[in-house]
């Protein structure tokens, strides 16, 4: 879909449908969706949490949790390298440096994503004080991760689009 | 779309430069084709770093290539 959009941008002065930026904003919100969901799709394959007390389910949890940042990582760099190359093949134009703009997106993006993990770990404390089980709590934060790095793509997509 | 009271002639200064692409112009003063682009737009105003080294792959004075117009109250 963004190889036929682009199509058109072929000499450098020439406006892109959609820039490489935005291509990859795209790309990145896909994955903050899908990388995790799959993880702990596989994760909780045969409901592994149904009979567990209160320190095994802490135990599954944090080793959840510490697991999926090796294979956030890796997935992210696959998905990276491999638009990249797509995106050179398709568009026969170099990729970008990042430079200053990109810089200031990118922490803008960040503060938007840090607000809304913050008050999903409000939202996962009041959950436990609110009475709802330990797994309440870390789906909370789970989501507030998955709905933070959402948020944080959405906004670069944003401010590419419209300027900062 | 975010306003900016500073507004630039980074376009015309290009074209009578021999026609500069945004492509060269980018290259001299180390950014992106997109950011010059967003530049010209009106999409982001650069930091005065930048905003010096556009003025001077022109050759022109800093308030020659970017202004400031107060927002009305």
């Amino acid at each position: 879909m963004f190889v036929l959009i682009d199509k058109n941008s072929t000499s450098s002065d020439k406006y892109s449908i959609m820039t490489y930026q935005e291509k990859r904003s795209i790309v990145h919100l896909v994955s903050a969706i899908l990388v995790p969901v799959i993880y702990f799709w596989f994760v909780f394959q045969g409901n592994p949490t149904r009979d567990m007390n209160t320190d095994e389910l802490l135990y599954f949890w944090a080793r959840a949790i510490l697991l999926s940042i090796p294979v956030t990582i890796v997935a992210h760099i696959l998905i990276a390298i491999v638009f990249g190359i797509s995106s050179v093949i398709s568009s026969r134009e170099k990729i970008p440096k990042e430079d200053e703009r990109d810089k200031m997106i990118e922490l803008k993006a960040m503060q938007a994503s840090r607000y809304v993990f913050g008050f999903g770990v409000l939202l996962a404390m009041g959950a436990l004080v609110g009475g709802m089980s330990v797994n309440m709590m870390f789906l909370a934060l789970v989501g507030s991760g998955i709905l933070s790095g959402v948020v944080e793509q959405l906004s670069k997509l944003y401010f590419y689009r419209n300027g900062i | 779309m975010a306003k900016h009271q500073i507004t630039n002639q980074v376009r015309t200064l290009r074209f009578m430069a021999g026609e500069m692409t945004q492509q060269e112009l980018a290259d001299h003063v180390g950014v992106s084709r997109q950011t010059i682009a967003a530049i010209e737009k009106g999409k982001y105003s650069p930091t005065l770093e930048l905003a010096f080294r556009i003025a001077h792959v022109f050759s022109v004075p800093l308030q020659e290539a970017f202004s400031y117009n107060p927002a009305d109250e």
